[in-house]
């Protein structure tokens, strides 16, 4: 190797430079253009929380920037192996030993490419999670999630729309009712093991540990209703923790609570089922 | 013995000296002979990977045809499901990756790439081999014991996994616990021989930038494992503690903290993660120089993004743990860290692409392998970037969005890359070529419904299906994706049939394949220059003296395009 090659040219100072320059415009273009759209990627699931889009435009914004770095690396990777097949049986390969300047750039200016992507990124996931988890909106309601082996108990408050206050709240096993357009207060709790309380319609997740109260929120924004599943791994009837959560528009929400408050389903009658006798009685069939 | 030209102040293990006639039990047994060892493992390892590849079977059928009765096993029962899916994680993490990439190949790569005459510790790497043993006895056991074996995910949260009233495995859980245990014993001991080894034992003339990337990559995961399986042991000998119930480490009922086992969990289980990574890619990137006919690119680079891989391995742990329970502030820094772990992973991937670069390929079988690695191996490193960053791990945790994504990392690793060394090094360790043809209908008949089966895991996984259910026809959102469930499983069962095609290529090579000459591919390493069915004692025509690194290819001015480490000039 000629010596004026290890040197850095001009040339690869200015490939570097545009490069760069087009990977920030990329990236700036992803976080302004691609991670505010609100559409869903999530094949068959309806957006049905507030945030649900938001975690919807980060995938977006992810497929958008790592995308891009897949389909070139992968581009690159079969156009060289059909490239530089072994095509006459005296083909000789070159010398490339890779650790020279400006033979390490092929490496490097991608490498900070890279970086400028994972940094649009961060910024994008810092929102999200600040929003989903860290921050916490007043809340209009609040309700209590009890995750046991293998039901949800949920308490929803009664009449009065205060938890735990008279004895007018209503429980109810693996059935969450919800009114639309207002923002929950979840107390989510343990009795035994691990479980974990998830909304995919929601994009809610969130793991129950027992000896904690975890508190997080969600606001329902469509009415409807969707699969609660256990996402955590909690003994033989695990797959079985099955709920439904309903979401009522404002009046029907009201008549709902009527009913439930005419029939009176009791704190005592619903521990009798939360000793798993209704997901064994399930497993049974 | 002629007096080998060997330098250093090591001196040569009492036991190689004298090569006196050997029984079959000394021999093959309970040999302390490096290359023995190593096709144990392997064979061992092998061997497990077809009770793994059975569970998956079993639970794939399940998830197929729920309730119905799976051939060969019987009714799949939510308990069964259980077991299968977490004995399966288990198997083929502990007693498949690890068995076969770190202890088969190292031992294998390492005395012979390095020129060493064995292992500086043999009857410590028979006494690894042993525990190893024993440990698969107690994980196999641990099926057959009343409540049968554990069933609480292979990452064994508590309260679930240390208290029998809640798994229901009162011996399985115990057994397992033990099991897990021994491996690691077994791994450690044969850790601290790969890095004593390597760093105390290589010929005359191999400096440190000599030693072939697999050698490197193999005390890099050695180091890692070391550093990171003390928490866990720790945190292992609590957990069996708790089960017998005398303490409550895990217990919030007694003042104990549930959580506390995911970060010592973690901790190891992140590292571990690049602890099978490493050998599987230090594989493919000497195997990829070799076929290609191409000096390896930045040989430098990848060893020093190794280390800053395995560095930073140490502090992603809890992008595992977003949405258990931990601080959500917590979570940026970890967010930040995982991120940062991709940049030397693509500059490792980036670094193989160009080693292809104005190469002269031959598309042989472990050139195949090696090959689909990387671009297998792509697609998982891609979809980590989803888990990793915080905003879409709420929804995507325990999803088979994560199922689609570590196996699109660990396939590639445990047997892309296994196949890969495999079918490499099979001419140096049996003396005869594999049948070609049969190992490209192998390698098409794996990587093809690989691909299909794990790719069409994405979208379920976008679609809300989480992990470990072992019916998701009772829910209603999920009922309507049977068909792709039942198309995965397809996909498994061809991928399965394949590997009789391999099975076969070794058996009818062994016995009638083509006789290997001492370096069929023309490589540089030295493991090419000893006898094939490597001797004890390996270098028996004296030792050979290293003059340069092990990836110089098509050099200029050279009328050979290899030049092996051993050649003066």
């Amino acid at each position: 190797m000629s010596k004026s090659k290890d040197i850095p040219g001009t040339t690869s100072y200015i490939l570097f430079i545009v490069t760069a320059v087009i990977c920030v415009v990329f990236a700036i273009t992803a976080f302004y253009f691609v991670f505010p759209n609100r559409e869903t990627w999530m094949v068959g699931l309806p957006q049905a929380s507030s945030y649900a889009g938001d975690i919807d435009g980060l995938f977006g914004l992810i497929t958008y920037l790592v995308g891009f770095w897949f389909v070139v690396s992968e581009v690159v990777f079969f156009y060289f192996i059909f490239r530089y097949r072994k095509k006459t049986p005296d083909q000789k390969a070159e010398y490339v030993t890779g650790e020279e300047h400006h033979q390490k750039q092929w490496i490097t200016i991608p490498h900070i490419l890279v970086i400028i992507c994972d940094v649009a990124l961060i910024f994008g996931t810092v929102y999200v999670w600040y929003k989903v988890k860290q921050d916490l909106p007043p809340a209009q309601a609040t309700i209590r999630v009890t995750g046991q082996q293998w039901a949800w108990t949920f308490q929803h408050p009664g009449p009065d729309g205060q938890l735990d206050k008279g004895d007018d709240d209503i429980y109810l096993v693996d059935e969450l009712h919800l009114k639309v357009d207002t923002v929950y207060h979840f107390k989510l709790e343990s009795t035994d093991v691990l479980h974990s309380f998830s909304i995919p319609a929601f994009r809610i997740k969130q793991d129950s540990v027992p000896g904690r109260t975890i508190t997080g929120w969600f606001e329902p924004t469509l009415v409807g209703e969707y699969d609660i599943q256990c996402a955590e791994m909690c003994g033989i009837g695990h797959g079985l923790m099955k709920g439904r959560v309903y979401v009522h528009a404002e009046n029907e929400y009201s008549q709902w609570l009527k009913g439930e408050n005419l029939s009176g389903a009791t704190a005592a009658e619903t521990s009798a089922v939360a000793l798993g006798q209704v997901a064994l009685e399930r497993t049974s069939p | 013995m002629t007096q080998k030209k060997k330098t250093g102040t090591r001196k040569a293990p009492a036991g190689h000296t004298s090569h006196h006639e050997e029984s079959f039990w000394s021999k093959y047994v309970f040999s302390t002979n490096h290359f023995v060892i190593a096709l144990q493992y392997t064979i061992t390892g092998v061997f497990m990977a077809l009770i793994g590849g059975y569970m998956a079977y079993v639970f794939r059928m399940q998830l197929a045809f729920p309730g119905e009765a799976v051939p060969g096993f019987g009714i799949v029962g939510p308990g069964e499901y259980n077991n299968m899916v977490t004995n399966h994680g288990t198997i083929m993490i502990f007693w498949v990756a690890m068995p076969v990439l770190i202890a088969g190949f190292g031992n294998f790569c390492i005395p012979l790439m390095i020129g060493a005459d064995d292992m500086v510790f043999p009857r410590l790497n028979r006494l690894s081999y042993q525990i190893f043993l024993l440990s698969c006895v107690v994980i196999i056991a641990s099926q057959f014991v009343p409540g049968g074996g554990f069933g609480g995910a292979w990452t064994a949260y508590p309260p679930l996994s240390s208290e029998a009233g809640y798994s229901l495995t009162k011996w399985g859980q115990t057994l397992w616990l033990l099991g897990v245990a021994l491996e690691f014993v077994a791994f450690l001991m044969g850790g601290i021989n790969f890095i004593t080894t390597t760093m105390n034992a290589r010929v005359k003339g191999m400096k440190m930038y000599d030693i072939p990337i697999v050698v490197w990559f193999i005390v890099i995961a050695s180091i890692l494992f070391m550093l990171s399986v003390g928490p866990l042991i720790a945190g292992a000998v609590m957990l069996l503690l708790d089960q017998f119930h005398v303490t409550g480490f895990y217990n919030p009922a007694l003042g104990g903290e549930p959580l506390l086992w995911q970060h010592l969990f973690w901790f190891f289980g992140h590292p571990e993660v690049y602890v099978v990574l490493l050998p599987a890619i230090g594989v493919c990137a000497d195997i990829i120089p070799v076929f290609a006919r191409k000096k390896l690119f930045a040989y430098k680079i990848v060893l020093w993004t190794a280390i800053a891989t395995g560095a930073l391995s140490f502090v992603v742990w809890a992008h595992h743990q977003f949405v258990a329970g931990i601080d959500p502030r917590m979570a940026h820094i970890f967010t930040v860290t995982t991120l940062l772990i991709s940049i030397p992973i693509a500059e490792m991937v980036f670094v193989y692409i160009a080693t292809l670069y104005g190469g002269s390929i031959e598309f042989k079988t472990p050139m195949l392998w090696a090959l689909a690695f990387i671009a297998e191996f792509l697609i998982g490193g891609c979809t980590g970037i989803y888990l990793g960053s915080t905003g879409t791990d709420i929804y995507f945790h325990d999803t088979y969005f994560v199922v689609a994504h570590f196996h699109f990392t660990f396939v590639p690793i445990s047997i892309i890359a296994v196949f890969a060394g495999i079918t490499y090094w099979f001419p140096k360790a049996s003396g005869r070529m594999l049948n070609e043809t049969l190992g490209k209908i192998h390698f098409w008949g794996t990587v093809i419904p690989f691909t299909f089966m794990f790719l069409a895991m994405f979208p379920l996984g976008m679609a809300g299906q989480h992990r470990r259910t072992s019916d998701y026809t009772i829910f209603p959102e999920l009922a309507g994706w049977q068909d792709w469930r039942v198309i995965i499983t397809y996909c498994l069962l061809i991928m399965i049939a394949f590997q009789f095609v391999f099975f076969w290529n070794v058996i009818w090579s062994l016995k009638s394949g083509k006789k290997a000459e001492k370096n069929p591919w023309r490589a540089n390493t030295l493991e090419w220059l000893v006898p094939n069915v490597p001797p004890h004692g390996n270098f028996t025509d004296g030792f050979p003296e290293v003059y340069r690194g092990p990836y110089e290819y098509s050099t200029p001015g050279r009328k050979e395009d290899y030049w092996p480490q051993n050649v003066p000039d």
